[in-house]
């Protein structure tokens, strides 16, 4: 089991309120991720989860249970810390078997699960090294060993891939996919990164200024973002965004098409630009178009092998299907 | 990367620097031993004679030299056990977020402050004496004999001077350690179930453990050489129960006017300090390489 509901949950620090007073279900053996900017709350959120933090007001329920005034460690939800928080004076074997040392499990049965998991995070090598003697990487994965052995009903990950480089980061990402996968145990992972949340999320969280603005899958994000936030934060390159005569012209205060739904051409379209940056990422190529009516700057994915450089001139037209609309406040209108 | 020449040069140039410290350091060590062969007494001037080794023999034989001994080790781990634990439990409790916090620290700061005969004087003085001292009130409010602390525990009365001394020096290191504990580990060790004394004894400890040595490294350097606090309370009694290495030399050479057992006194004693600092060097030195 792994359930846990936030009910009117808010956080203030002084005077400032981090998180509105905010609903949310997160069902058992799911994957969610928070995202969102920097400061947003995100963080926050997840150590109101952990117990890290006291509430302000609300109420937190853990497989049906009020976990509101619960200590972190009876939760029964293990985290994994940006910094990775490894004991640094301990071995990877004593570090993993921290939790287990501490619920007062024998020596052969903590050695034993110690055994286990890191045979499923590749750490087998590393048991007897400290911490600093490892890469980012597998730092990474002995906390993420030292979450596992508790055998938790839920997992808290606040932005575990940021201190990667990007490669590995890629890598990391798969594994916790897989480790997902096979665990089934619900998962909550904060990150401000909307790749990261498209690529491992079952269900998305997007916070901004400790609001939610919006919670779905993926695809319901990408496809019908509920207000102009949302629809520059998901996706990228991001969503261009257009005012005035071109959004009237759809009965909106505003409009947006995302990169991959506007089509090129030399010759004739919707509207007029010269091209500013083409960048050809080899599958394929993100042209930067500046345009004529002097509205801004729309980016276009086009074809990896599309030829257009600095100064060009080009015609845009979008897929009047996959045009978003928003009213004056910027929400979406369906 | 310095070539060949400019390392040469490079020692040519602080050569000068590196015989002044050494001939500051040799010319006084070379005189002591020099001094610690002699038959050389104050009160009969002039009448220097060569005796060999015979200061020695007298000095290591004397029974005041084991008690000086005795009292050295006594004294010194017995400040370094009260500041290194009052100084831990100190460092946790100013860590809190209290109210009045800078002026609760500049306070536990000032006793460093105060040198070795005014602090010494007061507690004498202050609150150590039997008939007006502040202890002697409140034990006599409370109905209990007052108790003569300097001439009924004299050598803890000194370790109690010397530790109210060197507490904050133990309290500010160790603070300064604590607060540079990463909170995401101690968050962590929560979550993974410690409690409060968990916490510190598998987090905190350890990670106090490099400045723990360093407090014990510096004090012992320091306390080995305990002198203004004894000669201002008990000079060194009563009989030989508060002298320490260091009074006992002053003894036998400015009291007894005998240089040359006092210069032997203090080579045994440079040998004795030598001694510790390797012993402590090996024993806890590697946590310091980390
Ligand atoms: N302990 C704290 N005291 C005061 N303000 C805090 C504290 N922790 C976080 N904040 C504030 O709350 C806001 C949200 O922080 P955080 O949850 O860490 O953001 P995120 O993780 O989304 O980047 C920030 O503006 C931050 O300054
Ligand atoms: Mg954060």
């Amino acid at each position: 089991m792994g359930q846990i509901r936030l009910n009117e949950v808010s956080k203030s620090f002084g005077d400032v309120e981090v998180i509105r007073p905010l609903d949310l279900e997160i069902s058992d053996g799911e994957f969610v991720v928070f995202v969102g900017p920097s400061g947003c709350g995100k963080s926050t959120l997840l150590r109101l989860i952990a117990g890290l933090e006291d509430v302000t007001s609300g109420r937190i329920e853990i497989d049906g249970a009020d976990a509101t005034a619960v200590p972190p460690a009876k939760r029964r939800l293990a985290m994994v810390f940006q910094s990775y928080a490894l004991y640094p004076h301990m071995s990877v074997r004593k570090n993993i078997a921290f939790p287990l040392r501490m619920a007062g499990l024998g020596k052969d049965e903590q050695m034993r699960k110690v055994e286990a998991a890191a045979k499923t995070l590749n750490l087998t090598e590393y048991l007897d090294r400290r911490p600093r003697q490892l890469s980012g990487g597998q730092r990474q994965r002995v906390a993420i060993g030292r979450a596992i052995v508790r055998d938790p009903t839920a997992f808290l990950f606040d932005e575990p891939l940021s201190n990667l480089d990007a490669a590995l980061r890629v890598n990391m990402r798969l594994e916790i996919s897989e480790l997902h996968q096979n665990l089934e145990t619900t998962m909550v992972y904060v990150t401000h990164d909307q790749v990261e949340a498209m690529t491992m999320a079952e269900k998305i969280v997007v916070l901004q200024e400790g609001v939610i603005e919006q919670v779905g899958s993926p695809m319901e994000l990408y496809s019908a973002p509920r207000n102009r936030f949302v629809a520059g934060f998901i996706g990228s390159p991001t969503m261009n965004f257009a005012n005035g005569e071109k959004a009237a012209g759809h009965g909106a205060h505003s409009i947006g098409i995302r990169p991959e739904h506007l089509s090129i051409s030399t010759t004739d379209g919707a509207w007029r630009g010269t091209v500013g940056v083409a960048e050809h990422l080899g599958s394929d190529t993100y042209l930067y178009v500046h345009l004529a009516d002097g509205q801004g700057t729309f980016t276009v994915r086009a074809g990896g092998e599309y030829g257009a450089s600095h100064g060009d001139t080009v015609y845009l037209t979008p897929d009047p299907a996959k045009i978003h609309r928003f009213d004056a406040a910027g929400l979406r209108i369906e | 990367m310095p070539t060949q020449h400019s390392r040469v040069k490079a020692r040519l140039m602080i050569s000068p620097a590196v015989l002044l410290l050494l001939g500051w350091m040799l010319i006084p060590l070379g005189l002591t031993v020099y001094f610690s062969l002699l038959r050389y007494n104050l009160l009969m001037p002039g009448m220097e004679q060569w005796t060999g080794l015979t200061n020695y023999r007298y000095f290591l034989t004397d029974p005041a030299f084991f008690d000086a001994l005795r009292n050295t080790l006594v004294l010194v781990v017995g400040v370094l056990a009260i500041t290194v634990i009052g100084g831990v439990l100190l460092a946790l409790l100013l860590d809190q977020p209290i109210w009045g916090q800078g002026i609760v620290r500049v306070l536990v700061i000032a006793p460093f402050f105060i040198m070795p005969t005014v602090s010494a004087l007061v507690w004498k003085n202050m609150f150590m004496n039997p008939v007006s001292g502040l202890f002697a009130h409140a034990a006599k409010g409370l109905g209990l004999e007052p108790f003569d602390f300097l001439a009924h525990a004299p050598l803890f009365s000194i370790i109690l001077m010397v530790s109210w001394q060197w507490l904050p020096f133990a309290t500010l290191i160790l603070l300064t350690a604590l607060q540079s504990l990463d909170s995401e580990q101690l968050e962590a060790s929560e979550m993974d179930g410690a409690n409060y004394v968990n916490r510190f004894f598998f987090i905190v400890l350890p990670h106090l453990a490099r400045a723990i040595t360093v407090v014990i490294l510096i004090q012992t350097i320091f306390l080995l050489s305990i002198f203004a606090e004894i000669l201002v309370t008990t000079t060194g009694g009563p009989g030989t129960a508060t002298t320490n290495l260091t009074f006992l030399i002053y003894a036998q050479s400015l009291l007894h006017f005998d240089v040359g057992g006092g210069a032997a006194g203090g080579i045994i004693a440079i040998i004795l300090a030598n001694i510790v600092a390797i012993f402590l060097m090996r024993m806890i030195g590697k946590n310091l390489d980390a």
